[in-house]
Order: C-alpha cells, then structure tokens, then sequence
C-alpha cells in the first residue's frame, strides 16, 4: 500500500535537464506504462524516486515520507534496471537468498518455479548469463520481491518473443494475486499498450500526459483519403500530425468525431498508442 | 476468441463479446465454468482490470453469475439471451454497412440480393 508523490523535481547533469520541475502522483496498486523517447528522462526518473539518483530540487514522497536515505521507505521500493548491482561472481541462488535480507517478505519458492519456467539454472554465476538471462533474472527478483512498488525499466530488454510472452503472463498473474504498484519504462509500446492501465508520456524531462489508456488511445482518430478532402476535412480541428503517400494523406487529429460529419470519401480509424505517442513526442 | 488491439471496439467489448460468441456456439455450454479474470487477462496480456470490466458487462446483462468462492458461470438460459439481442444488433451491424460499402462500390440492391441467393442456395 504505497503511494508516490513528486513534487517539483528538477535533476540535471551539467547543462543538460533530465527532469524539468516534474510533479507527478503514482497511486497505489496501478500499473503504469511510463513512456518516452531516448533521453527523455524515464530512466533519471526511475532512480530519483529510488534514491540511486538525488533531484537537484523538489522531494519524492512515499507515503508522506521523505525517501532521502529513508531505508524504510526505499525497502517498498524494487527497481529493474539495466545496470547490474550484483556480484558478477555471485549464484544466482546466492542473490535470491541475499535479496531477502533487505526484502522481508521475498518468496524463495515463487523465485524457484519462476526460475525453472523460464529455464534460468539458479546455480550459473551472474557473469556466466547470456543478456536475455541476466534481463529474466532480473525480472524474476522483481516479480518474487513482493515490494509495493515495482519498477520495471526496459524489462523486455534481450528476451526473445517466448520469454516475453512469459514475462507478460507472470506479471499478470503475480499482479492478480499481488497487487502492487508497477510502472514500465519500454520502447516495445504496442506489447505493452493492452497491458498499462495508466500512461505517463515523458519528453524532455517534462510530463507531457498522464492518464487512463484507453482514455489517452480515445482522444484521438487518424483520417486518411485524398490529401484535399483531407486537408479541407482537418480545417478548424486540432491536427497533431500526418502521413502523407503520394496523393494519399493520412492525417491524426485530436478531439471527437461524429460520424455523419465524415465525407463519403475519407476513411477513420482508431489511432494506436503506439502513433499517438509518436505524434506526441516528435520534435 | 480473439482479440484486435487496432479494432474500433474496446478491448473490455471485445472480451464480452468474445465471451458471448463462445456460449453461442456452445464452448462454454449453460451451467459451465468460464475462465478466470486472470486468465482471461493472463492470455491475451491485457489489464486485469480491463478483464473484469468485460466480464462484468456479462453479470450485469444476467449472461453469467458468480459463484462465491469458485468462479463465474453461463447461466441458464444464456444462449437464448444473447441471440435475442444479437438478432435485434444485426440490422445496425450488418446490414447497414452492407448496404454503405455497396453504395460506395456501385453494387445495386438488386445484385445484393441476387449475391446473398446464389450464396445460400449452394
């Protein structure tokens, strides 16, 4: 039961500003897709609200608390991500058995059967893992750790469509039985789209939206035909962006369309997460 | 079932109706269980509470219940509940886009209903 809070959070490295002033609020039990470009400060956001990264400004709350060298606050806390802070020369099984240490309530059983499902030998050492192993083994603490809030940046990084596939199924049934706090950082936008219940659009350290899937993916339509009856047809309409194929224009208009108001001769279609967030965050 | 990310339809639609086409055509028969929200969502990598709002179209329209405890079932009686509603959707989902992409091919209703006879009558 956790709740995350940002208030103005401002990080930079040098003259680059990673988060610009981001306030931001993640209730408890919701999965979330945090999506943006590279560079557009995911990552940066990710580890400031762990605490691997301190904000230049601004504070992160969880559940009212401070998480500023706050062990209590950071153990509600288990971030993915692809830098390894494990021993290379450390077992698999050695990790398990270390992750409990710091995660009272980490399920050695579940890490197990997880383990053996996805064919991961707990008895290989870090450093022997293939890049999609050392992704699954990863993924595996996260999902056994059974800390309120989840991050899982990149997850899918260098597993093959089996393994994801598993990955996604897991994480649903261990959300079912679990509930906690997940956010997912990927580029794989259209794996993940069905699977987020809330979508947080970054781009340039700024929070560009932040809302229900299914309400961002409805607030728009793609309209395509001839470019005339597609440019006379936008007029006066809110057009974030289009596609344009010889005569053929494919145009991507925000707001809500009445069907008789559409000529016979244009086509709609329902405007996926994946192209609205590329109209949402191209430069 | 399948389910159509790019479709028009909302997922949570898609779940129910998917739902509905299984009981008509007797894979889920009345009285029998049918998959958990988890399943449901496990399978097709959609939120759980994306599920759950499809199945709970299902429960409100008396299309199947709950058993405390065990899961959710096809009422009796479901079939006949759905194919009424389906019978009366027909005209608005079939036929009038039948007829608008005719209009717009230049088919008459003439060579519609002379179509629909050649197909039946094989």
């Amino acid at each position: 039961m956790s709740k995350i809070e940002l208030k103005n959070v401002t990080k930079k490295f040098k003259d680059v500003v990673a988060l610009d002033n981001v306030s931001l609020t993640l209730e408890e039990n919701v999965i979330y897709g945090l999506l943006g470009r590279n560079g557009a400060g995911k990552s940066t956001m990710l580890n400031v609200i762990s605490n691997r990264l301190y904000a230049d400004e601004g504070e992160v709350l969880i559940d009212g608390e401070n998480v500023c060298e706050n062990d209590k606050a950071l153990s509600k806390i288990y971030c993915m991500s692809d830098k390894n802070l494990y021993w290379d020369s450390d077992k698999v099984l050695t990790v398990f058995k270390d992750s409990k240490e710091f995660y009272k309530d980490f399920d050695m059983e579940y890490a197990l059967a997880l383990s053996e499902k996805f064919g991961l030998s707990v008895n290989k050492k870090l450093k022997s893992l293939s890049t999609g192993y050392k992704s699954i083994f990863k993924l595996i603490i996260a999902l056994s750790c059974n800390a309120d809030i989840v991050f899982l940046d990149e997850p899918v990084l260098g597993l093959d469509a089996n393994h994801r596939d598993m990955f996604y199924r897991a994480l649903i049934e261990r959300y079912s039985e679990k509930p906690a706090t997940y956010v997912i950082s990927t580029h794989l936008i259209e794996e993940a789209a069905d699977l987020v219940e809330r979508c947080i659009v970054i781009k340039n350290g700024k929070i560009v939206s932040d809302e229900e899937t299914q309400a961002l993916v409805s607030k728009g339509y793609a309209i395509s035909g001839a470019s005339g009856a597609v440019d006379k047809y936008c007029d006066g309409k809110e057009k974030i962006g289009e596609d344009v194929l010889g005569n053929l224009k494919t145009a991507y208009i925000i707001g809500t369309y009445n069907e008789a108001d559409i000529p016979d001769n244009l086509e709609v279609s329902k405007l996926d997460l994946q192209k609205l967030f590329i109209q949402m965050t191209n430069d | 079932m399948l389910i159509n990310a790019n479709s028009d339809k909302p997922i949570f639609v898609q779940i129910s109706e998917g739902i509905e086409d299984a009981i008509i055509s007797g894979v889920f028969p009345e009285e029998t269980q049918i998959p958990s929200t988890t399943e449901i969502s496990a399978q097709y990598k959609i939120n759980p509470a994306t599920a759950l709002k499809g199945i709970n179209i299902l429960v409100e329209s008396g299309v199947i219940y709950k058993k405390r405890g065990v899961g959710m079932f096809v009422s009796q009686g479901a079939t006949a509940k759905i194919l009424s509603v389906r019978q009366k959707e027909f005209f608005d989902s079939y036929i009038k886009t039948l007829l608008g992409e005719a209009k717009k091919l230049n088919i008459t209703k003439e060579e519609i209903i002379k179509m629909i006879e050649r197909e039946t009558n094989e």
